[in-house]
């Protein structure tokens, strides 16, 4: 998906030429052909994101749409002051794409995983925040950053992701999306976890157990009304992010739950990444195993939230 | 490396002393206020808007105008004073300074405030707006300058010498900072807190054409000005000597008149004494 949101940016800077991109010192050849065909809108401007995001809402307030892109961390926690002030409160046109969402960078350690990247952003006000699946909702989503108002933060997941959405279904920024139906519980993922929630939801169905799952990609602003109508029936909730467990989609679920007023209680649970630095090295695919952000993990969870009885009031 | 010119000492001029004074009225009606920081920067500001910024205060969005920003935000008295002297608001808000009906704040504010480019406050963001803004003017071929006023204190920020560095980058000629150089920050002077010299030589190492100029010498200051760019392919800066507190002889380089809390009525007729300003 990292791939084909750079091109996206290229196919619609070709489009469009309001799109300016801004990389830090990315690496070599990036958008060769964007810099060859339109080379007074192609930036790269150093280790320097404090000024990179500065300058972006500068061409932002002229009327430029402006794509940035460096790793997440350091679009997050290295200039959360430009970002919050420069863009949030300035209402700047400028996405940040953040390379390594999560725990990509596994092999490089702690200063590369974005572990708390989106719980910062959800925090500010007007920042949009986007986690799509895989490459094929990428090329439907990007399109709709063009004229959205306001700053995006756009979070990128490996590259090579499996592919589990399709060209039929729709997107919006600010919907989430029904991705299979179930009575017995209801699992919301993000970002590429979309995979591991139907992968969970297949399992469960093996073992008698109908689990419906939504898909949120924007995670910011959440979709209240299509996860209240999919969690009003069900008695179990899971969230399930490439995230901590503070502050992120799971946050934002529970914070909807706590203040709404089902007639019967709901359980629930958030699987994410636990409240610590990664402490091992290794891939993603295994720090998401050693924390228990897994298919089976998720599986296990409703399983037991299923059987689980309600406490008498 | 550069010595740094005298200031001059000789008096200021009337307009120089009715700007003061407004700023001293709504910091009166205000109850606070950064005085020192404002009163620095003041003929600065003034030759600005007298002679150098392209703008129309009825239409404050105009494509053609200059860009201006006051990236040190905690000046905006100084500005206030000016932009509604130009027309862009009515006199009437000055005197709603920090209240809660007002649109004037302690710190200026984009979209709130006609004429305010960008919302400052936290020091070390004005520059790098500004590198966009002339980034902008570059790649659109548009013919508007960018000005940004910034302090030294605020050049202890790493985001301004980033800013410099791409600024110089991309030969941004039409891109003018102006430094309000007083040697005071809040705690103490600039020497003491986090030296900046040798500060020109920091600024023609960073790729700017610079020139230093008694920031209180309307003359001075139109002179350098006239000259814009100074160098061809280069950002231009411009250091500008600076009082602290100027034009005030208790107010001047007195750390105390950084920013100023519960200004009673005597403090104020004692400040307009000093202007030589009855009320």
């Amino acid at each position: 998906m990292r791939k084909t949101c750079l091109d996206m940016v290229y196919e619609l800077a070709k489009r469009d030429e309001r799109i300016v991109f801004i990389g830090s010192d990315l690496g070599v050849g990036t958008l060769k052909q964007f810099k060859a065909e339109m080379p007074e809108r192609f930036l790269m401007e150093g280790v320097s994101e404090a000024n990179v995001v500065g300058m972006a809402a500068g061409m932002a307030l002229e009327g430029k749409i402006v794509y940035v892109n460096t790793i997440a961390t350091f679009l997050t926690r290295r200039c959360f002051e430009q970002v919050a002030l420069d863009l949030c409160l300035h209402k700047a046109n400028v996405r940040l794409i953040g390379n390594g969402g999560g725990v990509v960078y596994a092999p490089l350690g702690p200063t590369h995983e974005a572990i708390e990247d989106v719980a910062i952003f959800r925090a500010l006000p007007r920042m949009t925040i986007i986690a799509v699946a895989d490459a094929e909702e990428m090329k439907r989503m990007m399109p709709k950053t063009v004229d959205h108002a306001g700053p995006i933060y756009i979070r990128l997941g490996k590259g090579g992701d499996p592919v589990v959405t399709n060209s039929n279904l729709p997107f919006e920024i600010n919907k989430a999306f029904p991705m299979r139906e179930g009575a017995d519980a209801l699992i919301v993922s993000t970002g590429i976890m979309l995979k591991a929630a139907l992968d969970a939801a297949t399992a469960l169905a093996g073992a008698g157990i109908e689990a419906a799952v939504l898909h949120a990609p924007v995670i910011k602003p959440f979709d209240q009304e299509t996860f209240l109508e999919l969690a009003r029936p069900v008695p179990v909730v899971v969230s399930v992010e490439e995230h901590s467990i503070i502050g992120g989609l799971g946050s934002a679920i529970a914070e909807i739950l706590a203040e709404s007023d089902f007639d019967s209680p709901k359980r629930f649970r958030r699987v994410g990444l636990p409240d610590a630095f990664p402490d091992q090295y290794g891939s993603q695919a295994s720090l998401l195993k050693r924390y228990d952000v897994t298919a089976e993990h998720l599986v296990s969870v409703v399983q037991t939230l299923a059987k689980t009885k309600a406490v008498p009031a | 490396m550069t010595k740094a010119p005298p200031v001059n000492k000789t008096p200021l001029d009337k307009r120089s002393r009715e700007l003061r004074c407004q700023i001293i009225r709504m910091l009166q009606k205000g109850g606070r206020g950064h005085v020192g920081s404002a009163f620095s920067l003041v003929e600065m500001l003034r030759v600005l808007y007298d002679d150098v910024l392209r703008f129309d205060p009825k239409n404050p969005r105009s494509p053609q105008r200059d860009r201006f920003i006051l990236s040190k935000g905690h000046g905006c008295l100084a500005l206030y004073v000016l932009l509604a002297e130009k027309g862009f608001f009515p006199e009437a808000e000055l005197w709603k300074f920090c209240k809660p009906d007002g649109m004037l704040g302690g710190h200026p504010e984009y979209g709130k405030v006609p004429g305010i480019e960008a919302s400052t406050g936290s020091l070390g963001h004005g520059l790098p707006i500004g590198v966009g803004f002339a980034l902008n003017a570059k790649c659109s071929k548009a013919n508007y300058r960018t000005f940004v006023i910034c302090s030294d204190g605020e050049s202890n920020e790493g985001s301004l010498w980033e800013a410099a560095l791409c600024a110089s980058k991309h030969k941004l000629s039409d891109l003018t900072v102006l430094v309000d150089y007083n040697k005071q920050q809040s705690y103490s002077t600039t020497y003491e807190v986090l030296d900046l010299e040798p500060y020109a030589d920091k600024w023609r190492a960073f790729g700017f054409a610079v020139e230093e100029v008694d920031g209180h010498d309307v003359a001075q200051i139109r002179a350098a000005c006239k000259r814009l760019p100074l160098e061809p392919g280069k950002p231009s800066a411009i250091i500008c000597h600076t009082i602290k507190g100027k034009g005030i002889s208790f107010v001047e380089n007195n750390l105390n008149w950084h920013h100023k809390n519960k200004v009673s009525d005597d403090e104020v007729k004692n400040l307009l004494a000093e202007l030589e300003v009855k009320e």
